[in-house]
């Protein structure tokens, strides 16, 4: 049954990296609760058009939770307050009539605010560029099963390669460390024979860039872990740091 | 040196620190919690902790696993907070499985190195030091006698309900750094996967609560009336 409630959005708008920004209040009527969060802010910025002003900047690409692209803040929390939803995948049926809603970029020192709602997060390509890939000689296709892998083993892989590199949890770690997306890149590798062979290596390469990118000393708090849309578990962040412990005492 | 330049090695210092004064926590706990049964047995194991080799190296590398727990807790919070960045949110919710001492491990850091100035003042200053002093042919005012009998500051302080809620306080503060802690230092060292991380966060909670069980029930059996 189609329903529509009133909103105010308070909005971050910052026209550049270097300018001030500040919060912009917007009154939304008639906003279908079916209505996905970004086809309301769709819905917004043809308005801002038709009134001839400057639409709002945010990110979006596939809008069906795989691709990372959307981040926003949303009333405190990044995707919005729903455990293991992206931005894209929370509608404004979880908003009620007459609501007040802050959207805020991802705010951390290594995701500069490139424009209103638009972060940089190019800090996350640089640490896969570091060490998360694996070599390969490249020849023949392998038979499939030729390398046996564990039911276990594969099944945390894939669970580590769910990340979708949104920096929620960068976002929303109060030390502003990526040791969840690390760890999740690190894990989805170090657990395959594949990958296990330049496993030491990988890890002290992108524990690196991560830490010459500036982000924080994880402490543990778990707040990633609970924020993730993917619920990438801090079980992994255990592993990272065996991994690199590992690597610098045997080095 | 990764111990100092990587934020895994910081880490790693951090919770060797922290163990390290847990276990201290445990040894102390415990006998602490004689002087509820025998005040002569207190007395014996604190005699032990005189101005000897062994009790003065103990509280040497007591004192450094202090100063450079502290030291990186000062470092790691300062870069934490550059991370966050200038501008900080307008409004920050946390889900509720994070746990509030998680977030407030220095807050809880100071509050505990608060209380401990308190508590070196009351007992190390008349006890080991005045020793030290005295061996040392120094005079600080101490009276030897007195530094050996332990059970006569246990009493002579706790039967004060003021310093009793005082060390209560300070223990729960304690206890709170503690839940966090110790999981917390497992993990950073490495250990622990899917199951075994909520067993450790369990084990690391019971471990918490006895050591502070342990101390805390001084205080509080004075608070009811007892006396030892
Ligand atoms: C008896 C006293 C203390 C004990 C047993 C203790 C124990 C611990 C343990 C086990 C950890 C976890 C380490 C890790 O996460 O890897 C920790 C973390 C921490 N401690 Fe302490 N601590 C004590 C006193 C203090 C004091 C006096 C301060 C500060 C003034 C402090 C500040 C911190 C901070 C900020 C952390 C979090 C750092 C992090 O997790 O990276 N602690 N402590
Ligand atoms: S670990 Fe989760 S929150 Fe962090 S980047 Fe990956 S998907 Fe996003
Ligand atoms: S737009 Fe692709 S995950 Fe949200």
């Amino acid at each position: 049954m189609e329903k529509s409630i009133n909103i105010t959005l308070k909005i971050w708008r910052q026209a550049s990296p270097k300018a001030k920004g500040e919060f912009v209040t917007y009154k939304l009527d008639k906003v279908s609760t079916d209505n996905s969060f970004l086809e309301m802010l769709d819905i917004l910025n043809e308005k801002l058009i038709s009134e001839r002003k400057e639409p709002i900047v945010f990110d979006h690409d596939c809008r069906e939770g795989i691709c990372g692209m959307c981040s926003l803040f949303i009333n405190g929390h990044p995707h919005g307050m729903d455990a293991g939803t992206t931005t894209c995948q929370l509608h404004m049926r979880r908003f009620k009539d007459g609501e007040t809603i802050t959207v805020e970029p991802w705010r951390s020192k290594a995701f500069p605010v490139l424009k209103d709602l638009r972060v940089d997060r190019s800090a996350f390509d640089k640490i896969i560029q570091a060490g998360g890939y694996v070599n390969v000689n490249t020849g023949g296709t392998p038979d499939g099963n030729a390398i046996p892998i564990s039911k276990l083993a594969a099944d945390e892989a894939m669970d580590a390669a769910s990340c979708i590199g949104c920096g929620a949890c960068v976002a929303t770690c109060k030390n502003g460390s990526a040791m969840l997306f690390v760890a999740a890149k690190v894990s989805q590798l170090a657990l395959l024979p594949q990958g296990r062979v330049e496993g030491a290596a990988r890890a002290k390469a992108m524990v690196s860039k991560m830490d010459e990118l500036g982000f924080g000393n994880c402490t543990n708090t778990g707040a990633c872990e609970a924020e993730c849309p993917k619920n990438i578990s801090i079980s992994h962040i255990a592993r990272l740091n065996r991994e690199f412990l590992s690597a610098k005492l045997n080095s | 040196m990764w111990l100092i330049d990587s934020s895994i090695g910081r880490k790693l210092i951090m919770s060797i620190t922290g163990i390290f004064l847990v276990l201290f926590l445990v040894f102390h706990g415990t006998m602490n919690f004689v002087v509820l049964f025998s005040a002569e047995a207190y007395n014996a194991i604190a005699g032990f902790l005189g101005a000897n080799w062994y009790a003065l190296v103990g509280t040497k590398l007591l004192a450094i696993g202090f100063v450079v727990h502290i030291i990186y807790a000062i470092y790691l919070s300062f870069q934490n907070q550059k991370a966050r960045g200038g501008e900080s949110y307008a409004v920050k919710n946390n889900q509720k499985s994070v746990e509030w001492a998680s977030q407030n491990m220095l807050v809880l850091g100071v509050i505990v190195l608060g209380f401990m100035a308190l508590h070196l003042f009351q007992f190390w200053s008349k006890m080991q030091l005045v020793e030290i002093s005295h061996k040392l042919g120094l005079d600080n005012g101490g009276d030897l006698a007195l530094a050996k009998d332990g059970a006569y500051w246990v009493k002579h302080y706790f039967e004060n309900p003021v310093y009793s809620v005082l060390y209560i306080i300070w223990l729960v503060a304690l206890w709170m750094h503690l839940t966090h802690g110790i999981w917390s230092a497992f993990q950073t060292m490495g250990a622990g996967g899917n199951i075994w991380l909520p067993r450790i966060k369990v084990i690391s909670s019971i471990l918490a609560t006895l050591i502070i069980l342990m101390f805390i029930s001084i205080p509080v059996y004075f608070l009811l009336g007892f006396s030892i």
